[in-house]
Formats: C-alpha cells, structure tokens, sequence
C-alpha cells in the first residue's frame, strides 16, 4: 500500500495507520501525470532538541508544560471566583460587563493554558522523529470483500428479496413516496401571493395623508418649514397588523426646498406643494433606507454603498452604485391644508427585480 | 435727553419766538417726568434698556466678527447666507460651539475653540435675534435630559441616526462632509442644532419634533452619555469598519501567530 524510505512494502501491521514516510505511486485514477515533476526532498535531517540533549532544559520545559496546566487551574478557580464577586444586579446593565468580561477571561485562561501546555509539551518533550501518518487505503482486502458478499448473498438468500419481486418493488416504492408530504409541506413556504403585484403598488393611494414617523400624527404644509426633513409614513399604518412589511414600502422623506431650486420635469410640475417634495425612502440600489439628506447641497446619500441623489433634479442619481432616481411621490394639501398623497407612487419603488418593466 | 434739547436752545437765544419757551419748557418738563417715570416706576423698561444695550454691543460685535461675510445688514454675500431671521438659537449654537466665526472655507464649519465670551455670545444672539425673529434660546425645563429616553430613543433612530449613527457616533457624509459625534455636547447645543437645522442638518422645528420629544431626544443622549457600554469597548461605536478592521489585524494576526507557532520545530 505504502512505501518507505528504502521501496520495501509497508502496511504489514493490520489496523495501523501511521506509518513512515514514503512516495505514493500515482493512483490509477490520476489524469495527467507529470513527467519532470519536482523529486520530493522527503525530511530534513534529524536534529536533536536542547532537550534531547540536556536534561536541566528537559527539567525546565517539563516544569513550564506543568506551569501551564496550573495556569488553567488558576484559570478555571478564577472565573468561579469573577461569577461570585460581580454578580449580575437585575436591572444593572453595567454589572453584565465586568461579569461577562471577568468570567470570560477565567475560562479564557483555563481552557487556552491546557492547550498551549499540551502543544508545548508535545514539541519540546515528546519524541522527536518526524513522521508521516499517511491516509490507509480504501479498497479492502480480498478477504474482508469476500466476507462482504458473502453476507450479502446470505441475507438475500434468507430474506427472499431477490426472489419476492412483489415485496421488493412495494418497498421500494414506498420508500420512494416518503418524502412526498415534505414536498407538499414546504411548498407552502413560499409566497401564496404572486409577489410581482406586491412589489409594483405601496400604501399610498389618492388623498391618502402623510403623516409622522413613528406618531402616525398628519403633517400640514405649513408646519414643514424651509430646510425642514420629515420622516413620513402613510396615514393608518400603525393600525395594519403588516405593519413593517407596508412600511418597508412605503416610507418616505419628505423635504422642503425653495421652489425655484426644484428642477421640475415636464408632467410632474403638480408633483411638489411649494417645494415639498417626498421622494420614496427606500434606495433603488439593494433597498437600503436613503435619509441621509443634506438641507444646503439638497444631496441624499444612501449610508449602505454611498449613492447620491440630487433632489433639486428630482432624485437623479449623481453618484454610486444606484441606476434609477428615487420614485417621487406625487403630493399636495387637502381641504383642511394637510399634505396629502395625489396617487400611488408611478413605479415600482426600491431595488430591480426580474419582473420590472423599466 | 433734557440737557441735550437745552444746549441747541442757549446757542441760538437771539432768534428764538416767544412761543418756544414754552414749547421748550413743555418738552422740557415732558421728558424729564418721563425719564424719571422711566427709571422708577418701570421695571421692565429697564430691561428693556439693558436688552438696548446688549444689542448695541452685539451690532458693534457683529460689524467687527460677522459682518464681512454676512453683511453689515445681515442680508448675506456669496461667501455666507442671511442671517435675517435665523434667531438666537442659531448664533448661540454656531458660535457658542466654535464653528462661527469661520476658520476657512471647506466642505463644513468645523468646531473649534470657542472665539467669544459667553456674554459677547448672548449679546450677538440678541442683535441677530433683533433683526428679524426666529427660534429663540431653548427653555432650560427641555435641556435637564428627564425626560423618557425609550421614546427619544425611538425618535432618534427614525430621524437623527442615519446620520449621526444608532450610538451617536456621528457619520461621514457627501464630498468630505460629516455628522459629527454627539457625545458631551451640551443639551442646549442638540435643542439648537435640531431647531435651526445648522450647515447641512435639516431643521426638525417644533411641528416635527415637538420640544417634549426634543427634551426626550437629549434625555437618550444624555442616557448614551453615562452608561458605559455593557458590551466593553465599543470602538467609536462606528460598526462594521471598526470592528472588522479590529478582528482583520488581531483576530487573524493571533491566528496567524498561533499556526506558526504550532508548525514550528522546537529548539
């Protein structure tokens, strides 16, 4: 199976997996095999330790290994000590962290000195001779093969089971159904709705309120002063029971801007109220939340990959990774002078997905 | 005021008509009786006389610190905007912090030591705050930081910690701008800034953010400010780059030194 250092067939102890170095020939299996390949150099001489040859070394390095496993005494004594000196108090956050850090610290100790002791311990003290314990290999002996189908030649002969066919074949198919229900099960976990639909309509709808971010309180166009950044959700949010999942879709940065510093593009002139504009929050990148709004430079920066928007140039992006602005909501004020939605956004807000048309 | 109006009167005696010294004694009498109903009975004309003067010192300030850049009439030049109506919040925080007077032009007014005493400050607010009103001084009942800092929390990480970060840690922004931290800053600094909305800050007004949840916010702050952090080091509590560049040089480099160590022949 393997070979020494002098070509003479090793692997003759039954059972023993580690055996002295030697080249393997190249399986049968192997593809390409190279002509100039480098020799193996095999070990490097042995060269006796300060400890094989000194033995007040010896003594000192048996004394450290031992040193370490005190150390992991210490350790383990320590940590039990730290548990019962800072107590966790209910209700004191602080008494967590000299807890946690004092305990760790102990455990840290008894486990780490074992290790390192018995690392150290095996380099400077146990046998030095390099060695190579190579992988047995997989095919068995003859022996242990015929064995096997002996086996297996009884068990059929016994059982019947190349015989019965009508047994074999209803067990196999039973088997063969088993993992049907599982099929039928997780089935289930995916959307029961097509989510194409849901990904192209929000909350939003004609006359539907802004309101506060998380107060759900209506926002009228007078209290958003110049300068000013509402965080807003639509009205009647808090009280859905998919609350987070409405959110997630329909959040919205509201921003005050002098009106004659709203680049407008034709058809969307009614989209602002006097320089209240709300562009969508959610980033037309990977979905980030994009609030990070600068009132002077009118820049919105998405905080995950460094998109820009420009809300002067209703949200074209002038910088990252982002491809499409931000979807405008289109708003103006109802009768009582609240802001309000005047429809749906007109496309699908945040990132890509395969079913988009734009 | 009366010896003013009685020294033009004795140079020009040979020219007077009978019927100025009685106009004159009637002024005379008038103005006198009203500087002394002034100066006694009136204790908010008083007042009101001391706030004359802290404006008059805040204009000589303003003319002397702020007015090249924003204009003898506060009316802004293209090197700074109006301060016309900006109010007193807004001068006590920028200059109360150091930003203002401006060290140089650069993407943001950076903070540094402060350049006024604090009664210079209160008398430039004044003289600002005189030109045209705007949010004014906080009231000290929403600066005590008792207020509840769950809901300051929660207002916190909806409008202030995309930027200003979850721990207050502050953030970069666009084109070399950034949030500064918010640890130590002083309550009444947080009221301005989110009321006046400073440099690139959007203004959170009272509409938005009432002062009660403003109160709330600082109380959280203030909270973030004298609790230590129950995990230990938080690392400028700046997340991922921090905490994976920590673990990217020790954490790898102990592994490293760990597998050559235990690769390595004893001597």
């Amino acid at each position: 199976m393997a070979q020494d250092h002098d070509g003479a067939t090793g692997g003759d102890a039954a059972g023993s997996t580690v055996e002295k170095y030697g080249a393997n020939p190249p399986s049968a299996g192997t593809a390409v095999v190279v002509a100039d390949r480098i020799p193996n150099p095999g070990f490097e001489p042995y060269r006796p330790r300060v400890t094989d040859l000194d033995e007040a070394k010896e003594r000192q390095q048996e004394r450290r290994v031992a040193g370490f496993f005190i150390l992991s005494i210490v350790g383990t004594v320590a940590a039990i000590v730290a548990y019962i000196i800072f107590p966790i108090v209910p209700g004191d956050l602080n008494s967590v962290r000299f807890n946690n850090l004092f305990l760790g610290i102990g455990i840290t100790l008894a486990l780490l000195s074992v290790g390192i002791g018995a690392i150290h311990w095996s380099k400077s003290l146990m046998d030095g001779h390099d060695m190579v314990e190579q992988r047995h290999g997989t095919r068995g002996s003859d022996e242990t093969r015929a064995k096997a189908v002996e086996v297996f030649t009884l068990g059929n002969k016994e059982s019947g089971f190349g015989r019965r066919t009508l047994i074999r074949r209803t067990l196999i198919g039973a088997l063969v159904v088993t993992p049907l229900p599982a099929i039928v099960l997780f089935r289930d976990l995916a959307p029961a709705e097509d989510p194409v639909p849901l990904l192209q309509h929000t909350l939003w709808k004609k006359g539907t309120r802004l309101t506060r971010d998380p107060s759900g309180t209506p926002i009228r166009a007078s209290e958003v002063t110049l300068g000013s950044a509402f965080h807003v959700i639509p009205e009647g949010l808090n009280e859905l029971e998919d609350k987070l999942e409405q959110k997630a879709k329909a959040a919205v940065l509201l921003m005050r801007l002098k009106p004659e510093d709203l680049q407008v593009s034709p058809g969307r002139e009614d989209w602002n109220y006097a320089g209240i504009v709300a562009y969508s929050k959610i980033c037309t990148h990977v979905g980030c939340p994009v609030a990070l709004y600068e009132q002077q430079t009118h820049h919105l920066l998405c905080p995950c990959h460094q998109s820009q928007f420009d809300i002067t140039r209703e949200a074209k992006v002038i910088f990252g990774p982002a491809k499409r602005p931000l979807p405008q909501l289109p708003i103006t004020v109802d009768a009582e002078g609240y802001l309000v939605a005047r429809s749906d956004f007109t496309e699908p807000v945040g990132p890509s997905f395969w079913e988009r048309n734009t | 005021m009366s010896k003013k109006s009685e020294a033009p009167s004795n140079r020009k005696a040979g020219r007077r008509s009978p019927l100025a010294t009685v106009a004159l004694l009637t002024i005379g009498l008038l103005s006198t009786g009203g500087a002394y109903a002034l100066f006694t009975t009136s204790a908010t004309a008083e007042t009101s006389a001391a706030a004359d003067a802290q404006i008059e010192e805040g204009g000589k300030l303003f003319a002397a610190n702020c007015a090249t850049c924003h204009g003898m009439a506060l009316q802004g030049t293209s090197q700074a905007p109006s301060l016309i109506g900006v109010g007193a919040a807004a001068v006590d925080f920028q200059v109360g912090t150091g930003r203002m007077p401006l060290a140089a032009t650069g993407p943001q007014g950076e903070q540094k030591p402060v350049q006024f005493t604090a009664e210079q400050i209160s008398a430039l607010s004044a003289y600002v705050a005189s030109r045209g009103t705007g949010p004014g001084i906080p009231d000290e009942k929403y600066l005590q930081g008792d207020g509840d800092a769950a809901v300051g929390a929660e207002l916190f990480r909806i409008n202030c910690a995309m930027c200003h970060n979850v721990a207050g840690a502050g953030g970069a922004l666009t084109e070399g701008k950034f949030a500064p931290p918010l640890s130590g800053v002083e309550p009444a600094y947080i009221y301005e800034a989110m009321v006046t909305g400073p440099q690139n800050m959007p203004v959170f007004n009272d509409h938005n953010i009432s002062p009660e949840d403003k109160a709330n916010i600082i109380t959280y702050l203030k909270f973030l400010d004298n609790t230590t952090s129950v995990g230990g080091f938080g690392l400028g509590d700046i997340g991922p780059v921090s905490e994976g560049l920590f673990i990217w040089i020790f954490g790898l480099g102990a592994i490293v030194a760990i597998t050559v160590w235990l690769t390595a022949k004893s001597n």
